[in-house]
């Protein structure tokens, strides 16, 4: 297809007047910004924020009663819904007699999550809300951004990675493992393993009976 | 004078001419990324900090040499490694060279000594910058060649092309500077644009051959490979000819770049905007050897309380970034206009020092020889740099030329509008009786 070229004017087949005033065009830009840079739409991200949408899909939480207990009553719809499997919640019975069960373990892996909201919909309780606001979630290791009941009930900011166990060297590809280096580790205890969602099917809801 | 001063004058006035065009580098660098992002409404660089000292971004530079230093060097194993190692050596030295010609001052008179205040004292400087700046292209075609690879290979054979297309018309824009000045000596011509035209007018290159000024400078882009003539670089097209290169040898070209701008911003200062002249001023009038008074102790007094105006003038600004620094950050960042304040007082305190003592201690003239001297070069670097810069101002507003254009362009705009220059200079001439 032919596309027809403008027409040029004689002065603008010259070039240089139109070049001048391309050249003032990009220098009234040059000096609006060098003398009103507070009006430069540029935001210098880690000391200025800019507060995100009130619907955006930010880190999850988990809403508290009136009497500081989870809302969660470990009814496994989350986790159904779930597309990405990265929802595990472990139940246990509740002390109350007019709820059945509260969650024990109930963690979310944020590698995993896809912050679709779908649990935040399933939600019959209104116990999950992914309203924070936040959307910087940094950590150096995978088990980082497993976040748990804690965390997630009562976690601000990028707390939830104080406080987390010292990182072991882990041994290279072919090196044989490395002995264990503290008395829990020796004697089996070692500290809590992180529990890592497995398919769906192979979760188990323990119940603790009380004697 | 003894050997030895006669010898360390000339390794000063090569270092001189090679460190002027090294050191603006960084400078030019700092202008490329800083009026870019302005032009374009961004921020550009600011986050690079030595102590919280940012200098406006300008430490960016150091971290881009630490980065290229500690690169990669690879030698592509189907490359020509005689020419591919030759390419960036070349294209340097041929630009550092071509610098060597030109005058940063007037010729020094001390003591009953003459000190020429350039690397080269050659009387056909002219000829000397126009056939070392040719040179500097074989730098991209053995670039091209020696990488073996078809992307270089397209911009070393553009490179060549353009340069034979816009060679031409550069010379014949300066044949119209040699007509009128009738002297291929570089000093010579800047000695000459001291003159005034109509007895108020700077007899400058500008002046006297507009056409030949907008030819040449169009030329000396062609020749410094910048926008829009960059077509051996062009990034969106063949990504450039120095493709295969990386770590110091990339870096070889990319600052190469940059001496090139120095080189061609020097050429149009030199030929075309008076050199090291300041209007009005000639080194006779600042010397006061033709009689009169001597201006160069009061054109300094007025520089110097110009600087003192300045630094008084951006305290206040200082004052509220200092105030936003404190909004802002929580690190070393938040003293940085401190620093600046301290700097700007500083420099008021000296120049208002050297004033007063200037004031009280009139010169000898000696000193007259020497402050004017300092003078013009600091006239001819304020020129220098403000010409590098129009070149990046040209780049970020100017879209490349289609080949097809740059030749048409070349071949049938420039050149006969350069030869119709020369041959109506010739007429004017003629009719003026010169």
């Amino acid at each position: 297809m032919k596309v027809p070229s403008p027409k040029l004017t004689f002065w603008e087949r010259i070039y240089v007047v139109e070049i001048i005033r391309g050249l003032g065009v990009t220098m009234g830009h040059l000096l609006k910004n060098l003398f009103r840079q507070s009006e430069m739409p540029t935001v210098q991200f880690p000391e200025e924020i800019k507060p995100v949408a009130t619907r955006h899909r930010s880190r999850h939480r988990l809403t508290v009663r009136e009497d500081g207990t989870p809302k969660c009553v470990a009814c496994m719809c989350c986790p159904t819904a779930c597309p990405a499997s990265c929802i595990h919640i472990i139940a246990q019975e509740a002390d109350a007699p007019w709820k059945e069960k509260k969650p024990r373990v109930f963690e979310i892996d944020l590698l995993r999550c896809v912050f679709c909201g779908f649990c935040v919909e399933a939600c019959p309780e209104d116990a999950i809300r992914m309203d924070t606001g936040e959307v910087t979630i940094v950590g150096t290791r995978r088990e980082d951004f497993i976040v748990g009941l804690d965390f997630l009930l009562h976690g601000e900011g990028n707390a939830w990675r104080e406080g987390r166990p010292e990182e072991k060297p882990q041994p290279g590809p072919g090196e044989p493992l490395l002995p264990p280096s503290t008395p829990e580790e020796e004697s089996g205890r070692g500290p809590r393993q992180v529990l890592r969602p497995k398919l769906p099917s192979a979760w188990e809801t323990v119940r603790e009976v009380k004697p | 004078m003894e050997p030895w001063v006669e010898w360390t004058i000339m390794g000063g006035r090569a270092a001189v001419a090679w460190v002027i065009p090294l050191m603006l580098i960084p400078l030019l660098v700092w202008m490329e990324r800083k009026a870019s992002a302005y032009i374009q409404d961004r921020t550009g660089p600011n986050r690079a900090a030595i102590l919280g000292l940012r200098f406006g971004g300008i430490i960016h530079a150091l971290a881009d040499v630490v980065k290229l230093i500690f690169k990669e060097d690879i030698t592509p194993a189907r490359a020509r490694p005689f020419w591919y190692n030759l390419a960036p050596i070349v294209a340097m030295t041929f630009a550092l060279l071509t610098f060597a010609a030109l005058p940063f001052a007037d010729v020094l008179r001390v003591g009953g000594h003459e000190i020429p205040l350039q690397a080269l004292r050659l009387n056909p400087g002219l000829l000397w910058m126009l056939a070392i700046g040719s040179f500097g292209v074989f730098g991209i075609v053995f670039a091209g060649w020696g990488s073996n690879s078809s992307y270089p290979l397209l911009g070393g054979i553009r490179g060549s092309a353009q340069m034979i297309s816009y060679e031409l018309s550069l010379g014949l824009s300066v044949v119209g500077i040699l007509m009128i000045f009738s002297t291929i000596d570089l000093n010579e011509i800047v000695r000459a644009q001291g003159k005034l035209l109509f007895g108020f007018l700077p007899m400058w290159g500008v002046v006297v051959q507009p056409v030949a000024a907008v030819i040449f400078m169009a030329a000396a882009l062609a020749e410094a490979n910048r926008n829009p003539f960059d077509l051996m670089e062009a990034d969106s097209e063949i990504v450039a000819f120095h493709l295969e290169y990386s770590s110091l040898r990339f870096a070889l070209f990319m600052m190469t770049e940059y001496v090139h701008i120095t080189v061609a911003s020097g050429l149009t200062v030199t030929l075309f905007f008076g050199g090291w002249q300041i209007p009005w001023l000639t080194t006779e009038r600042l010397t006061g050897s033709a009689g009169d008074l001597a201006l160069a102790v009061p054109a300094l007094l007025v520089v110097l309380g110009l600087l003192v105006l300045l630094s008084l003038v951006l305290l206040a600004p200082t004052r509220r970034w200092h105030r936003t620094l404190q909004r802002l950050y929580v690190d070393a960042r938040r003293h940085e206009a401190k620093f600046w304040t301290v700097v700007l007082l500083l420099q008021a305190i000296g120049a208002l020092a050297l004033g007063a003592y200037l004031f009280l201690n009139p010169p000898g003239a000696d000193g007259l020889a020497a402050i004017t001297a300092a003078l013009q070069f600091v006239s001819f670097m304020v020129k220098v740099t403000f010409f590098g810069f129009a070149f990046i101002w040209v780049r970020w507003t100017l879209p490349r030329f289609r080949y097809d254009q740059l030749m048409a362009l070349g071949w049938k705009g420039m050149l006969p509008l350069a030869l119709a220059n020369v041959v109506v200079t010739g007429f004017v001439l003629l009719l003026v009786g010169k």
